[in-house]
């Protein structure tokens, strides 16, 4: 037993939990993103992430790889789009519940449109041999898509940040999410800054979905389910409406999920993965609502 | 002179309510014009019909003497018309130059002169321009609010209460900043509950009295009449 813990296995396993962390960020930063300007818990968007992971068989049978990737993240900005169009912005006036509803169908519709898509039957997703590729990280053979995780979310939060704090639209999104009213008196049009929120949203969660199916090798139309739900305790947990909490919420919950995964088999708990996440999911709800950096609850007016 | 805003049997409702029971009002450019009135009258819908933030659901809105009954508000304040919304409303976690810059959010040119403009008006905003919105005092944040919608660079500016929860010497200044600006060249127009105040710096008065306009005058020739006396001063 004592071998299972040498300096590579924790390495890979720390590798493996990064990676996952940075997948669920991406997904959850979607959540946070639309929450914070809607405050609306956009339960599509776990879906989204199945329908990216089908698009991907899809367009790869078709195009290679590098041309694939950039078309797969446009029509999922397109799809982020006309969901909102066609589920969200009809409800805008309506109480907040309807709209939720609203997403709730929009999550079955998705779920259903693949299972006739694909028959029920699961997925092979395509092998991406760059991003499959074994590199050796200290003595520890790892995959590439482990490291470029990380690595990508890090390069996409900075973008994202610079985009919310130090552009026009940043600030318009800044100022949507706090009065949708005094936002317009300053000339902002509030459905383009929701509309530009979705996209940035689902092209995150395209980014995520890639990365992501790349180690789990068969896609189901649930397979959207199980990752967004852990993104969304990752927001929920880093409280939701904040960007850097939900980054922070992933990592945590992907590193931790993966160590769970990772203790010996005599052990009995790797199966308690799962329910861990959502253990921490009621804890935080019972003990600080807000999150981490949660806002206090402040109901918009 | 001419008219900057045209109303015409101005209807708004909200649900089943009528708020605005067919008001015709007109404010000429350059002047200040108050609409006063207690609470409920119907004075912040009328406001906000103009802004854009409520559809009438009749009559008809000019500006410059064109139409603009239910344009979008982003439409209307690019034309030059701006609102102050009630309570102020400043974007709390933006700092003090953000809320400005806010303000010009459909201006592409240089913001530096308005930015200067403001700052002149409100050197106070000047000292604190990198402290959060939030952190102002009421009478600063309400000084921003106003320089925020000085910003948009309007032909019109609209205060809905400037003066609510505000100290008297605060008042003042306030209705001191409203002459300054009107001077510049920026016609305003006014609603307060603060009728003695209002009535005084404004050219024109207008009485609302639920959903209608009961009476209207230049501002002194109000402030001596017997009614708005009774219902409005105390005197």
């Amino acid at each position: 037993m004592e071998q299972l813990f040498t300096p590579e296995y924790i390495v890979s396993i720390l590798l493996s939990g990064i990676s996952l962390g940075g997948q669920l960020a991406l997904i959850a930063i979607g959540y946070t993103m639309v929450y914070g300007i809607l405050r609306l818990i956009n339960f599509a968007h776990g879906d989204l992430f199945m329908v990216v992971g089908l698009m991907g068989i899809y367009v790869c049978a078709v195009l290679p790889t590098y041309a694939a990737i950039p078309i797969v993240i446009l029509i999922t900005m397109g799809l982020g789009f006309a969901i909102e169009r066609a589920a969200y912005k009809p409800l805008r006036s309506a109480p907040r519940m309807s709209a939720m509803i609203s997403a709730i169908g929009v999550s079955y519709l998705l779920q259903n449109t693949a299972t006739y898509v694909t028959g029920g039957q699961p997925m092979t997703y395509p092998t991406i041999e760059t991003l499959n590729r074994t590199i050796n990280i200290m003595g520890t053979p790892t995959k590439l898509v482990v490291i470029l995780t990380p690595a990508l979310v890090l390069v996409l939060i900075v973008l994202l940040t610079q985009l919310i704090n130090h552009t026009k639209i940043g600030m318009a999104m800044r100022a949507v999410s706090k009065d949708f009213e005094t936002s317009r008196l300053m000339g902002i049009k509030i459905n383009r800054v929701i509309s530009t929120t979705f996209v940035i949203g689902s092209a995150l969660a395209a980014v995520g979905a890639i990365l992501y199916f790349t180690t789990y090798p068969a896609i189901t139309p649930t397979s959207g389910s199980m990752p967004g739900l852990k993104a969304f305790v990752a927001a929920v947990f880093g409280g939701i409406g904040s960007i850097p909490g939900a980054v922070i919420g992933a990592f945590l919950i992907g590193i931790c999920e993966t160590i769970i995964k990772g203790l010996p088999s005599s052990w009995n708990v790797s199966v308690f993965s799962d329910a861990f996440t959502f253990a921490l999911l009621i804890i935080i709800l019972t003990c600080k609502p807000t999150g981490l950096f949660g806002e206090k609850a402040t109901d918009k007016v | 002179m001419s008219n900057i805003l045209e109303i015409r049997d101005l209807q708004v409702h909200y649900g089943g309510i009528e708020a605005v029971k067919g008001i015709s009002l007109d404010v000429p450019e350059g002047q200040i014009v108050t609409l006063i009135g207690a609470n409920g009258a119907g004075k912040s819908s009328t406001l906000r019909a103009i802004a854009g933030l409520e559809k009438p659901s009749a009559g008809k809105i000019f500006f410059k003497g064109e139409d603009i009954t239910g344009k979008d508000s982003n439409e209307i304040v690019s034309r030059g018309v701006t609102l102050v919304p009630e309570g102020r409303r400043i974007f709390p976690d933006m700092s003090v130059l953000e809320n400005l810059k806010i303000g010009a959010y459909l201006r592409k040119d240089d913001l530096k002169e308005d930015l200067n403009w403001v700052f002149e008006l409100f050197p106070r905003l000047n000292e604190r321009s990198w402290q959060a919105g939030g952190t102002l005092s009421g009478g600063e944040q309400q000084m921003l609010a106003v320089g925020r919608a000085l910003m948009s660079r309007p032909k019109l500016i609209m205060m809905d209460e400037p003066s609510l929860g505000l100290a008297p010497i605060i008042v003042k200044g306030i209705f001191d900043i409203i002459r300054q600006i009107n001077r510049q060249g920026v016609t305003v127009l006014l609603i307060e509950q603060n009728a003695n105040m209002a009535l005084k710096t404004a050219d024109l008065g207008y009485v609302m009295e639920t959903g209608r306009i009961t009476l209207s005058g230049p501002g002194q020739a109000l402030l001596q009449n017997e009614a708005v006396r009774t219902a409005y001063l105390g005197t």
